[in-house]
């Protein structure tokens, strides 16, 4: 089970901004390790989050995202208290949830 | 050679001697040192044994007494190897090389002959190099400000060589002197700084 | 390529990526709040740039993963005694946290002794675990496979820390040695390259290639001595502590190797840690 992002909302004027850092190793798939063989892929594919059942962000991430992503966006309609979702999963299958209330 | 190790003696017992009070602290990092440290690689514990010009130098905070300093400067120009051949200018593009090489050495590399000269990290020297250091001057365009004869060449060879035979203590490493580079590579930096074919003299 | 280029490149690389999320991801401008006058030269606009993604990355850096996993780690019971490391004293009693890493290197009479916050860790999962002190100080640096448990104890432990003003203490006599010791050391030029710290890192303004040097004999530049450290290092994805950074130094000024955790090195903390007293450490950094 990969380890907790970290995630700090904070809610200012109906305007909240999400900083979440997520602990993934981000393979592309290019890089070859030091006996010369290819690592294999293994990176996010997908970032969902949601706030009161509605998805306030959907991301198609690739293998060009660096190791242990940063991510940082704003939505509208959120409130001090409420709680978002942030799912992530990646191409091996494996996946990830992690809940936050927004401060 | 024998003037050279008398009078580094010399200075080491003056230098003793001037340092008698400071020496309690030294002494205490000395014995510290030499408990904690241990031989990795090629880094052997004797590279923590001061030599005669770095005891000088440790013990007077790189200012030591201008008689003192003039003579060991004498004394270390004289014992410079200058090639069998005469011939002090090799191949300049040889030269970028090795200036841009920061191995060798360390308890992770190999020893003599298998070194850069880590120039760059130190010095501006090409015209197309912009990750250069600032801990030594700039070299750009050196050979067309001070000239390529055979004077600069023997001064350009010499300070490479053992930059302490110009400036007792000097920041920068005796690369010939350590035995860090061989004589071909000594001789390719100075093709480096004074070819006029250089890319540094255009 | 230099350190410019490619802090240019990554911050890009960010901006990139928020732009490539899908359209639900809703952006409002804040109200644009009363505007300096516009900065003179073209330098100024990308400083600001920099010092811009300098604070985003600061303000959530992956060092706090490594923090989180550290706090796992304090909490948990381990070693052969089983115990965790709660009851640790880091010199404010057993089991206090906040504050402990701004006022070390410090004096603790248990082990009469200084000792640096790592040193100190080590010292706890010893006594407190039970663990061996020589099979903590094999492979005591963080690789791409695996960051060591002490690491990521440091790293949580500094994090708590945060905000906090630089207070090394200099009351014990033999805080006061070893300060004193240390700046020998400092300054020591051995080695067939005749390096000593000072080389290096004794004057104001001066780089290697492109990375700054900082003068930790200067009250004002010996803040480095903390902030950044312990650092991500984006290379890699590594963590690395003080430890690992003299280590290296030592490496390349062609030394032999120092003993990890040892005095040597808690005698260099020491004399750069108290000259960067006074200053507010912002948590573990994030480096190239």
């Amino acid at each position: 089970m990969a380890d907790p992002m970290r995630i700090r909302a904070v809610a200012r004027d109906g305007v909240v901004n999400v900083k979440v850092l997520m602990a993934h190793e981000m393979e592309s798939g290019q890089r070859k390790d030091a006996s010369g063989k290819l690592v294999p892929p293994h990176f996010i594919r997908n970032v969902t989050v949601t706030h009161q059942g509605k998805v306030v962000l959907s991301a198609q991430w690739g293998p060009a995202v660096a190791k242990n992503p940063f991510l940082e966006f704003t939505f509208k309609g959120g409130r001090k208290g409420d709680k978002i979702i942030i799912t992530w999963e990646d191409n091996k299958g494996e996946s990830r949830t992690d809940e936050s209330t927004i401060n | 050679m024998k003037l050279f190790e008398a009078s580094n003696l010399g200075a080491a017992a003056l230098a003793i001697v001037l340092s008698a009070h400071a020496g309690d602290d030294r002494a205490k990092a000395v014995e510290m040192m030499k408990r904690d440290f241990h031989a990795k690689g090629i880094a052997g514990m004797d590279r923590l044994n001061e030599d005669g010009l770095q005891a000088l130098c440790n013990r007077t905070h790189n200012q030591p007494p201008r008689e003192i300093a003039e003579r060991m400067e004498r004394d270390q120009i004289e014992a410079i190897k200058y090639p069998a051949d005469g011939k002090i200018m090799g191949d300049w593009k040889s030269g970028e090389r090795i200036a841009q090489n920061g191995r060798g050495m360390s308890w992770g590399d190999g020893g003599a002959g298998a070194s850069g000269g880590s120039c760059y990290n130190c010095h501006r020297i090409g015209p197309n190099e912009t990750s250069f250091g600032t801990l030594g001057n700039s070299l750009f365009q050196f050979g067309k400000t001070r000239g390529s004869g055979p004077e600069i060449q023997k001064y350009v060879y010499g300070r490479i060589y053992n930059a302490k035979a110009f400036s007792l203590c000097s920041h920068m490493p005796r690369f010939g002197h350590s035995g860090t580079l061989t004589e071909q590579q000594i001789k390719d930096l100075v093709a480096l700084l004074l070819d006029p074919d250089s890319p540094v003299n255009k | 390529m230099n350190r410019r280029s490619i802090k240019l490149s990554v911050f890009v690389a960010l901006a990139g990526l928020a732009v490539a999320c899908a359209a639900q991801a809703q952006k409002k401008e804040a109200a644009a709040p009363n505007k300096k006058a516009a900065a003179s030269a073209t330098k100024d606009a990308v400083t600001a740039e920099f010092e811009k993604f300098r604070e985003v990355m600061e303000d959530a850096s992956p060092a706090e993963l490594f923090e989180a996993r550290g706090e796992a780690l304090w909490k948990a019971k381990r070693g052969p005694r089983n115990a965790s490391l709660e009851q640790c004293d880091l010199g404010l009693g057993p089991g206090v946290l906040k504050g402990a890493y701004v006022r070390m290197p410090r004096y603790f009479a248990d082990a009469d002794q200084v000792m640096d916050v790592e040193r100190r860790i080590v010292h706890c999962m010893v006594t407190l675990q039970g663990f061996k002190a020589e099979d903590l100080a094999k492979q005591p640096f963080s690789s791409l496979s695996r960051t060591p448990d002490p690491v990521l104890l440091v790293t949580y432990v500094a994090g708590q820390s945060r905000g906090m003003r630089i207070a090394v203490p200099q009351k014990h006599p033999k805080e006061r040695e070893i300060f004193g010791i240390g700046r020998e050391i400092y300054n020591f030029r051995a080695g067939p390259w005749d390096f000593s710290c000072a080389t290096c890192h004794g004057e104001d303004g001066k780089r290697i290639r492109t990375q700054e040097l900082p003068n930790f004999t200067s009250k004002e530049q010996a803040i480095r001595a903390f902030q950044g450290w312990p650092g991500y290092r984006m290379t890699g994805g590594l963590m690395h502590t003080l430890q690992w950074r003299l280590n290296d130094c030592f490496r390349q000024q062609r030394f032999p190797e120092p003993g990890y955790v040892s005095e040597t090195l808690t005698a260099l903390l020491t004399y750069m840690g108290a000259n960067a007293n006074g200053h507010v450490y912002k948590g573990p950094g994030i480096k190239r």
